[in-house]
């Protein structure tokens, strides 16, 4: 058996496992999808409410779409995140995290099979959620480059899985309310991203931070696909600094993983359950 | 506003190039053969521990109130244990027995000291250790609203067993621990504590360890899954070769199933022997002594055990 066979075995492990945990927790599901439908749909109806409340013209169609991938990308690369912070938690909460730190796999091992699962769930969630808000609204789609749009989608959430690993280092090391803490995170982002509003708006010293954070080139990348209907090969200013904060994300997510690892292994405090 | 690139051209080739080599430098461990390590041979010794410390720090608000002397968990200890035995570490609640195990199972880094199982070094060679250990806790830690099977399956696939193999070894383990087949698809929240702990101890005969740490591991169980859990760790030692470190503060279990015993009291071996060496140690008084008696007279304390309180 190479080292590679043995452990993407072992990465499966963490797939098959929230998988089923997905399926005990059915009726969450169930809530968290009615939950991120209708926040969806509040977002996507400020078009139409922008139109009726303001005096002068606005393409509604274009105000709709544009909030529609604001929220539909937003949730798709904040589920990865929540799914990666998430479930260090409830590994905390069950006592589980110290079987699965004792466990003969490298880190990368380990959160490769929650990264594969977090992606692929997202996915799913997402077009879940897109599928319903379509009912809501005409969406002319008829000029967007779909396959753009996924592509810089997908490179972008390279970039998350980094952020989403770092960030798990919180529910690791404060079981109480280290999950909590994660929210500070994804609330940053949302506001310097230009998740509802064009990054332009934000006064200049928001957006310097926003040149920082890979949502900010999913979001305006995935406009540009999908409103604009840019083809693939003009997408490339923004696949390019994903891919580089892909590259540095990651590695530097799992390095402070293992840091943050050892901490706990040094102070003892992987034993203490929330 | 079109986002604008936070670095150069240049430094993009370079970040790419780098993040080129590490994908190829990943490739080629991946293609590499499991690295197998032989234990070492070492007279027979299965686990070596000199002079092994680990201490706490308070909190920084106890610091700034005066009480910042560090809580010391486990104190110099030194041992051996042979391959095949059953070593019994016996002593009260707050003792160090927990940490004492957490060292052994690599979740925990001594502050000085040396540990060597099989002759390889928990902290150099933690993957390899990893391989060959695996730890039963008080508290039986699991996702409770999986059922034991989910459980089992994620066990064993994390120490790299493919799904049927895995299920093989799943119902074998199973049906030797008496489990109740309606109960092995119902998620372990439903189940009683002792049938809980009786799963936990299915997930580590998974891997077929070959050190195996029982921390406390019939704590809170009724006196007829008590009974079961020691009879399966005597079956443990006989048939599959395994040694055996178990930790408890139940002075009839101790007796019952070690063939030698560290007492341990804040953190410190005060006695270290077999159960009939450990009894010579104390004077008859006109009765065959206890472990309590040898514990009371060498502490200068009660071994309160839960069954006491």
């Amino acid at each position: 058996m190479t080292t590679l066979t043995y452990e993407l075995k072992a990465s499966y492990a963490f797939i098959e496992r929230n998988i089923n945990i997905v399926k005990r927790y059915w009726a969450w599901e169930m809530v968290w999808l009615f939950y991120s439908v209708t926040n969806s749909l509040s977002v996507a109806y400020i078009g139409p409410g922008v139109s009726a409340i303001s005096t002068s013209t606005i393409d509604s169609h274009y105000l709709v779409l544009y909030l529609i991938i604001g929220t539909i990308v937003w949730r798709y690369l904040s589920v990865i995140f929540y799914w990666l912070t998430d479930i260090i938690g409830m590994e905390r909460w069950e006592g589980t995290i110290e079987y699965t730190l004792m466990a003969p796999i490298t880190r990368l091992t380990h959160l490769a099979g929650h990264t594969a699962f977090a992606v692929v769930y997202s996915m799913f969630h997402t077009a879940v959620i897109l599928g319903i808000t379509a009912l809501f609204f005409e969406l002319d789609l008829t000029k967007a480059n779909l396959v753009g749009g996924t592509l810089v989608l997908l490179v972008g959430s390279i970039s998350f899985i980094g952020v989403g690993i770092a960030a798990a280092i919180l529910p690791l090391l404060f079981p109480e309310k280290g999950s909590q803490m994660t929210h500070v995170i994804i609330a940053l982002l949302l506001l310097v991203s230009g998740v509802y509003y064009p990054v332009s708006v934000l006064p200049e010293w928001l957006r310097f931070f926003a040149q920082y954070s890979p949502a900010t080139y999913v979001l305006a990348g995935t406009r540009a696909a999908l409103l604009n209907g840019a083809p693939t090969i003009t997408l490339w200013e923004y696949i390019a600094p994903l891919i580089v904060m892909g590259i540095l994300l990651v590695p530097i997510g799992l390095w402070l993983f293992r840091l943050a690892e050892q901490y706990a292994k040094r102070t003892g405090k992987l034993k203490r359950n929330g | 506003m079109r986002p604008r690139f936070f670095v150069s051209a240049r430094d993009a080739r370079l970040v790419s190039a780098v993040g080129f080599l590490e994908l190829a430098a990943f490739y080629f461990y991946s293609i590499l053969p499991i690295r197998r390590y032989t234990m070492v041979a070492t007279n027979g010794i299965a686990l070596d521990i000199q002079h092994v410390s680990k201490k706490f720090n308070q909190s920084t608000w106890l610091k700034r109130n005066g009480a910042s002397k560090p809580v010391v968990a486990v104190d110099d200890i030194s041992l051996q244990v042979q391959r095949g035995e059953i070593f019994g570490v016996l002593g009260p609640n707050g003792s160090g027995k927990s940490t004492f195990i957490r060292l052994l199972s690599t979740l925990l880094v001594p502050d000085s000291g040396h540990v060597t199982i099989f002759g390889l070094d928990i902290t150099r060679d933690e993957r390899a250790v990893q391989r060959m250990i695996n730890r039963v806790s008080v508290e039986a830690a699991f996702f409770k609203k999986l059922s034991p099977i989910e459980n089992l399956m994620y066990g064993a696939r994390l120490y790299g067993l493919g799904g049927a193999e895995a299920r093989a070894k799943i119902d074998a383990i199973l049906k030797r621990l008496d489990l109740r087949a309606d109960a092995v698809n119902r998620p372990m929240e439903e189940m009683s504590r002792g049938m809980q702990q009786k799963v936990a101890i299915a997930r580590a005969l998974l891997t077929a360890p070959v050190l195996l740490l029982l921390d406390e591991p019939t704590t809170g169980l009724d006196p007829r899954s008590k009974r079961e859990v020691q009879t399966l760790v005597r079956e443990l030692r006989d048939t599959h070769d395994a040694t055996i470190v178990l930790t408890t503060h139940d002075m009839d279990e101790a007796e019952a199933l070690c063939d030698r015993i560290a007492i341990v009291d804040d953190g410190r071996i005060v006695a270290l022997d077999t159960p009939a060496g450990l009894k010579k140690l104390v004077a008859r008084n006109g009765h065959e002594p206890t472990l309590e008696d040898v514990f009371m007279q060498l502490t200068g304390k009660q071994l309160v055990t839960e069954e006491t309180l």
